[in-house]
């Protein structure tokens, strides 16, 4: 009776298992077909042409030139504004901070920020960039929100970054009668240099795809020109696929796919090169 | 060791002015929500002036742009739980299964694997996903039920649910890992089977993180933008039926604010109205997650 129970208990087992594998892999399979197919129908589309020129009403000569463009320009007006102040907010929680009540508010308000949907990102982009500080719907503003919006994660990712330094470290750096500030210029820092970058670039390569806070910012969709100050109108590839995609017909769906195999392009160099700088560089205590 | 030349008293003063600098750093993220409070709250204020508030808690038609405007937030609050229902409906199951193999089951190099893979799934932009559902998955959908439309909730809410997987999955993962191995080990030690164990024992302990997870991953779910835009339409409608176009709130807030709105106008502020809705759903639902499985881990540090 004992050995039928059992059995009966090992079928189950493996039947769970099987569920359990089947959960995991659909999935990933999903999305590798969806990625394939995706490939298929956008690949032949893609070539220089595609890649130097401006929208179009025709769909055969539209381009994505300056969605390109203005997401580079983004990227980097972003990544200007939002290392220094997430680092920054990082080294003080890490290293300053008493562990009194503004602190802990501060940690969890950024625990609440990393979870405010997107698009309310935008409208406070909206409210506060375009209107309030009169920047109107400029580079500068699309910049200044997906900063924000990236704020969070880069500051709990180079808080990890930071911890990863050993204390023993700063504290021998103390004893040697070392500042503050001179311990962590000369050797917190150089370690967690890498870290810092690899989580930077990463938490570029999430802002990079974002579209809804652009579209509340006003990012334009048809865009003829390329920007040419901070304070220009812009376009981005995100908005340039959304506005692609939403076009009954069907050779700019196949416009679309091809900005978006662009798109992932993009990403996926960006997390190369954050592999390539985590591996390249372990240090070694 | 050249800091041990560096002169004691302005040192000091750079000390502390480095420290300033740092903590208006680390204050901007304070700012950063105080901006965003004080803009929902004065737009929607703004709004209420105009518009009754028992108007936009019952009525069950949204149409602000129309000559005789209705501003029933209903619509568009049903078309955002239809898809996020039908997105956890996915998620949940498949996120589970995966937490429970992967805490449970699987070697390590089998999570070395199968962990980046679904962090993979997470990493690809919404908007993508979107593509997928618009261009592949409703014709897919159609050809088993012809009835549906071209946007549609259904589409959506399971594209969206695949996203959410990875989500549910490892914070599920979590909750299940922060089960003591002791209480597995007392089961088994009563004869108790693998999976009697993991049904009667870790997931009951961990039904607190589990759920955390599950809410989390609404919130999310509630919050997303993208693909409900391009899969699920852009016609409020007040309906339970997840094959016809609905629209939700993020998309409306996309939609107006993608055309000229002049601040101060009423459209203007509906859009801030229906953000403020949107705000306190997913604000309450992080805090609420937020509480639960800080009762998990016992007091963060």
């Amino acid at each position: 009776m004992k050995k039928n129970k059992r059995k009966l208990e090992n079928i189950f087992e493996r039947m769970f298992i099987v569920c359990c594998i089947v959960a995991i892999s659909l999935p990933i399979v999903l999305l590798f077909t969806l990625i394939a197919k995706l490939i298929l129908q956008g690949m032949p589309r893609i070539d220089l042409n595609f890649l130097l020129s401006y929208p179009s009403r025709k769909a055969e000569l539209a381009g994505v030139l300056p969605s390109v463009v203005g997401t580079l320009y983004l990227m980097f007006l972003t990544a200007l504004l939002a290392f220094p102040l997430g680092i920054g907010a990082a080294l003080y929680l890490e290293e300053y901070a008493k562990k009194n009540r503004i602190s802990k508010l501060i940690e969890l308000n950024i625990g609440n920020l990393a979870g405010i949907p997107s698009v309310i990102y935008g409208l406070l982009g909206l409210g506060l960039f375009v209107r309030t500080l009169g920047m109107g719907r400029s580079l500068i503003a699309g910049a200044c929100t997906l900063t924000l919006l990236v704020l969070p994660i880069i500051i709990t990712t180079s808080r990890e970054a930071l911890r990863t330094v050993p204390n023993t470290m700063r504290e021998a750096s103390l004893a040697l009668g070392a500042t503050r500030l001179s311990t962590i210029l000369h050797v917190v820092l150089p370690q967690a240099l890498p870290g810092l970058m690899t989580c930077f670039i990463l938490a570029l390569s999430r802002a990079i795809g974002e579209t809804a806070p652009l579209v509340a910012v006003g990012a334009l969709s048809y865009v003829t020109f390329l920007p040419d100050g901070i304070d220009a109108p812009f376009g981005a590839l995100p908005i340039q696929i959304f506005n692609w995609v939403s076009r009954p017909q069907p050779e700019f769906l196949v416009n679309a796919s091809a900005a978006i195999i662009t798109l992932l392009t993009m990403i996926l160099i960006l997390n190369s090169v954050a592999i390539i700088i985590r591996d390249r560089t372990k240090y070694r205590y | 060791m050249h800091f041990l030349s560096v002169k004691k008293t302005s040192s000091k003063k750079l000390e502390k002015l480095i420290e300033s600098v740092l903590l208006l750093c680390a204050l901007s993220s304070i700012f950063v929500t105080t901006s965003i409070l004080y803009l929902l709250v004065t737009e929607t204020a703004n709004f209420f002036t105009k518009v009754s508030l028992i108007e936009f808690i019952t009525s069950t038609q949204w149409t602000p742009l129309f000559s005789n405007p209705k501003f029933g937030i209903l619509p568009l609050l049903l078309g955002t739980l239809l898809t996020s229902t039908i997105a956890l409906s996915v998620a949940i199951p498949f996120g589970l299964l995966s937490a429970i193999y992967l805490s449970e089951f699987a070697s390590k190099w089998v999570k070395r694997i199968v962990k980046p893979t679904l962090e993979l799934l997470s990493g690809i932009p919404t908007i993508v996903y979107g593509y997928f559902a618009l261009v592949f998955v409703t014709p897919l959908l159609q050809s088993l039920f012809p009835s549906l439309s071209g946007f549609n909730a259904l589409s959506a809410g399971i594209v969206m649910g695949v996203m959410i997987i990875p989500m549910v999955s490892s914070l599920s993962e979590d909750a299940l890992n922060s089960v003591p191995e002791s209480l597995r080990e007392a089961a088994y030690g009563l004869g108790s089977s693998k999976l009697s164990t993991i049904l009667h024992v870790v997931l009951p302990t961990a039904s607190r993180g589990i759920l955390a997870a599950i809410i989390l991953s609404a919130s999310r779910a509630i919050g997303e933008t993208m693909i409900v835009a391009i899969a699920a339409g852009q016609q409020p409608r007040f309906t339970f039926d997840p094959r016809v176009p609905v629209e939700t709130m993020t998309t409306y807030i996309v939609q107006i604010s993608m055309g000229d709105v002049p601040a101060g106008t009423l459209e203007y502020q509906t859009i801030f109205a229906v953000g403020m809705a949107l705000f306190v759903m997913t604000f309450t639902m992080n805090v609420l997650s937020q509480r639960l499985s800080n009762r998990l881990h016992g007091s963060k540090t």
